[in-house]
């Protein structure tokens, strides 16, 4: 577990952070928010890269700092392994030099994955011999997140590792942190501001703004959430975790099950009892009262109205609607709701368009929030 | 093959060479480490430091041989503590000449090594410190190898210029041939004596080759070194 709370004031009246937080254990929890919300700061900090005017941070009980008691654990000892936004690897070191500068000055008791496995487990084989200098940015990234890994480290702290990159290389590291991800077991701050990083990665969701902490919680709960600033995103929607049922080749279509229901989607490659992760934009969700019919539409699934709150929008509402035991939210127009009548708790169906879970909507989800899905998962590592 | 130099000639070539790299000798570490401070640490005292170093480029060279001579002297405060403990006398010595040689090239150096260190990325050294690096560690397997293009750089300009010091080295340790006459100070002798226009300008001839080779290795060893560190 990782308790932080920090307060750290840039200049006499600059940036001010004030952010209070708790990791349990393992997975990934996201430090979500806008550049120059503080996340930076704060993994720094954790790092002990910055030293806080007033705060603490203690890893697994082990004091790493607290300004009171004039505790400060300089980083070389936190053991807490940090991947950069530009990698920084060592340029006058080879590939591999780079993967055990860390692994060497690891204490002979630390517990982790062996070199052979990280190499393999990133596919950086071939690149063992090379200088960092000639690599690719997908590739030093990865080399960056195995020499991370190596350290042995209590703690990995993730500084925006994709901001740098471009959407093909984005593409290429991503699975590897999902990888990465589900062969340890140590807790990962990941810190970012895409939207879809989250979805595909974290497990939990530490929402910043201006230096502060406005929401923590499961990925899936505050995304549910409408009154966050995150609901005033084009992509805002419900987040949920489901599994790949079975895939259906002659229709081109595959089954996912969530809690509540079930989903088809265009055909996917991942192997039934896969655990994914889908993200339900609001705006692609509509709402009838009656069931439809003569519809192209795959997903009409029976929902209960939960609630209608105010969007960012003067004209626009969300509508909370309970599928079993999960939530999806809808945006719709205050003059739908007025011609439909709609009210709380009444019976409606959610027509959701197929085209929301085109390739880049389903993720590969995080094993500790499913369940049912937690043993399959791990034979179904082979899609990353 | 003596390249048409005479033996004594030759003496003040190979004491010069001599010279010059017992200055480096002595200089280089003193020097990575004033650079580091320059260049790393805010401390106070930190501007006199930086303007006492380079004292020499702007002294005139006799007066630093001067101050040599006061301190170093066998009656100034450290020579005459050299000399009771250790009998070592460093005045008109070829010790001496390098002592003088190297205060003289030591701002050259520390130049040359601060921009090699101010062309490292402290988020190198951060990253190695979070990987488990303490001071120490990071600095010999970080922060050296890739600051080594200006300490490489630094060695060469400073025994390039370390072979033709004049002023201060004929004030601390005077004109002695075989102990303390360099090049520069062999090529003075040789000017000061009828018919040595010769041998003024063999020596001449010598010191500029020598210095030009130092100028262009110097540039070499530079690039090399960035191609090596994958700065193309």
């Amino acid at each position: 577990m990782l308790e932080v709370a920090l307060r750290h004031r840039f200049g006499a009246d600059g940036f001010a952070l004030d952010a209070a937080f708790i990791v349990p254990a393992a997975g990934v929890t996201a430090l979500f928010g806008p550049s120059g919300c503080g996340k930076t700061t704060i993994l720094s900090a954790v790092a002990g890269l910055l030293r806080p005017q007033e705060g603490r941070v203690i890893l697994d009980g082990v004091v790493l700092c607290d300004t009171a008691r004039g505790i400060v654990v300089s980083p070389e000892r936190r053991r807490c392994a940090v991947v950069f936004q530009d990698a920084r690897l060592f340029p006058h070191l080879s590939v591999e030099t780079n993967l055990r500068y860390g692994l060497r000055r690891a204490p002979r008791d630390a517990e982790g994955p062996g070199f052979g496995d990280v190499v393999e487990l990133l596919g950086i084989t071939p690149l063992l011999g090379r200088r960092p200098g000639l690599l690719s940015g997908g590739e030093r990234q990865r080399v960056a997140l195995g020499r991370a890994l190596l350290a042995r480290p209590r703690l990995l702290l993730m500084d925006e590792p994709l901001a740098a990159l471009d959407t093909a290389r984005r593409a290429e590291v991503l699975p590897f942190l999902a990888t990465l991800r589900d062969a340890t077991r140590i807790p990962i701050l990941y810190v970012t501001h895409a939207l879809d990083e989250v979805d595909a990665l974290a497990d939990r969701l530490v929402l910043m703004e201006a230096g502060r902490v406005l929401a923590e919680g499961p990925v899936e709960e505050l995304a549910a959430r409408t009154d966050l600033p995150l609901a005033a995103r084009r992509d805002a929607g419900a987040v949920i975790a489901c599994t790949i049922a079975a895939h259906d080749g002659v229709r081109g279509l595959t089954r996912l099950v969530f809690g509540g229901g079930a989903f088809e989607v265009p055909l996917r490659p991942e192997p039934p009892g896969t655990a994914a992760r889908i993200r339900l934009r609001a705006r692609d969700i509509a709402v009838a009262t009656e069931a439809p019919r003569g519809i192209s539409t795959q997903n009409i699934l029976p929902a209960r109205l939960l609630g209608i709150s105010d969007s960012a929008s003067a004209h626009e509402v969300f509508l909370r609607l309970a599928v079993g035991p999960t939530t999806l939210l809808a945006r719709v127009t205050r003059d739908s709701v007025a011609r439909l009548g709609l009210t709380i708790g009444m019976d409606v169906w959610a027509v959701v368009k197929a085209v929301t879970f085109d390739h880049a909507a389903v993720r590969i989800a995080a094993g500790t929030e499913v369940e049912s899905g937690a043993s399959a998962r791990r034979d179904g590592d082979n899609h990353v | 093959m003596t390249l048409g130099l005479t033996p004594d000639e030759w003496q003040a070539v190979r004491l010069s060479l001599e010279v010059a790299s017992r200055s480096v000798l002595v200089s280089l570490i003193p020097a990575v480490g004033v650079a580091w401070l320059l260049a790393r640490r805010h401390f106070p005292g930190r501007m006199l430091l930086d303007a006492l170093v380079h004292l020499p480029l702007v002294v005139p060279p006799v007066v630093v041989g001067w101050g040599l001579l006061m301190v170093f002297g066998v009656r100034g405060p450290i020579g005459a503590l050299l000399n009771d403990w250790f009998g070592v006398r460093l005045v008109f010595t070829t010790g001496g000449a390098a002592l003088a040689t190297a205060v003289m090239s030591f701002p050259l150096i520390v130049r040359s090594v601060r921009l090699g260190l101010e062309q490292v990325d402290p988020g190198l050294e951060a990253a190695a410190r979070t990987l488990g690096a303490g001071p120490f560690d990071r600095f010999f397997t970080v922060t050296l190898p890739l600051m080594s293009p200006g300490v490489l750089a630094g060695a060469v300009t400073a025994f390039a210029a370390g072979l033709g010091e004049f002023g201060a080295v004929i004030t601390f340790a005077s004109n002695i041939p075989g102990e303390t006459q360099t090049l520069p100070l062999a090529i003075y002798s040789a000017t000061q004596t009828p018919g040595g226009e010769a041998t003024a300008a063999r020596l001449a001839l010598v010191s500029f080759t020598l210095a030009m080779t130092g100028l262009v290795l110097a540039e070499l060893i530079a690039r090399r070194m960035h191609l090596l560190l994958g700065r193309g």
